[in-house]
């Protein structure tokens, strides 16, 4: 069981393509922005975010995660701006629907690109944080995938959790008993 | 005469973004009704007669495939077309959607022009 966890792991190379593939198809397509990676890196788990705008979405299958992707405040509100085609300065509602949105795409699409490695995955409701000076933090013992886009010039980041599920509950036919609501 | 639409979805944002793509369109839309889940869906076609539905499959409650084939074993509604719009990639699903009687088929992320040719060539 250990080696066959191994071998299906994703390596860094990997998760790096689906992630970068996913993020520039759905701010393409659903903004016609671009997003080019600037920097990546693994960070262990502690001390987290502490500003902006944040979209956590969790990921359940055979193998488990978290996702979160931010970016800043005056992102968030041009992400909201081109999506709804309104204007919007501030950090509304509509705005942090917008952010909801663009988190489940993402991620939703990582997730199909991962599913062909994992098994089948679900995907928990996302929820959106914003605000400034607070804290959050990164618990267990796995390493986190950190991505940095350019977009407009502004910062955009996902960052991605995954372990094998040793707590999946196995259906009849060993698929694990997943709903997804993506 | 203008046909009312149903939207299911459980992302207040998608929903949103299909009433603009609507009413961009040069289709004769009346009223768009909006729906979180099967379940709510269900209740507003009870009450409102619509000629085009637009649906996510994976929702709370009741996804868009129970959704659809509740649809289509109605007598009332069983000719109204669905599009399921969604980001599911599980080709399983997709067939069954198919299967089920789904007119057709959309992947989030969908640009503007997606959905108007997928409208086109159905209504």
């Amino acid at each position: 069981m250990a080696t066959e966890t191994a071998t299906l792991a994703p390596t860094r190379e990997e998760i790096v393509t689906w992630v970068t593939d996913s993020t520039n198809e759905v701010f393409q397509t659903m903004l016609g922005m671009e997003a080019s990676v600037t920097e990546h890196y693994v960070e262990e788990p502690g001390a987290g975010l502490t500003m902006g705008v944040i979209g956590i979405i969790g990921l359940v299958g055979e193998w488990t995660g978290t996702a979160v992707v931010s970016c800043s405040s005056d992102l968030a509100c041009k992400i909201g701006s081109t999506l709804f085609m309104s204007e919007y300065a501030s950090v509304t509602d509509e705005v942090l629907d917008a952010v909801a949105e663009m988190t489940n795409m993402i991620i939703g699409n990582l997730k199909n690109h991962l599913e062909n490695r994992l098994g089948q995955m679900g995907l928990s409701i996302p929820a959106v944080v914003f605000g400034r000076n607070f804290a959050t933090r990164r618990s267990g013992k796995e390493s986190w995938y950190v991505m940095n886009f350019s977009v407009n010039g502004e910062k955009f980041e996902v960052q991605l959790c995954l372990a094998p599920n040793q707590n999946a509950a196995l259906s009849g036919n060993g698929i694990p008993r997943i709903m997804t609501l993506a | 005469m203008a046909m009312d639409v149903l939207i299911v979805d459980d992302s207040a944002a998608i929903r949103k973004i299909l009433q603009r793509v609507l009413r961009q369109t040069e289709m004769p839309i009346g009223n768009i009704h909006e729906a979180g889940d099967g379940v709510e869906a269900l209740d507003m076609l009870s009450k409102n007669k619509v000629g085009l539905v637009l649906s996510d499959i994976n929702m709370p409650n009741m996804d868009g495939l129970e959704f659809l084939s509740k649809l289509k074993a109605d007598a009332e509604h069983k000719d109204v077309p669905v599009i399921m719009i969604t980001t599911e990639g599980n080709q399983n699903k997709v067939m069954e959607a198919v299967n089920l009687g789904a007119a057709g088929y959309v992947r989030k992320p969908f640009t503007t022009e997606q959905i108007k040719e997928k409208l086109t060539g159905i209504v």
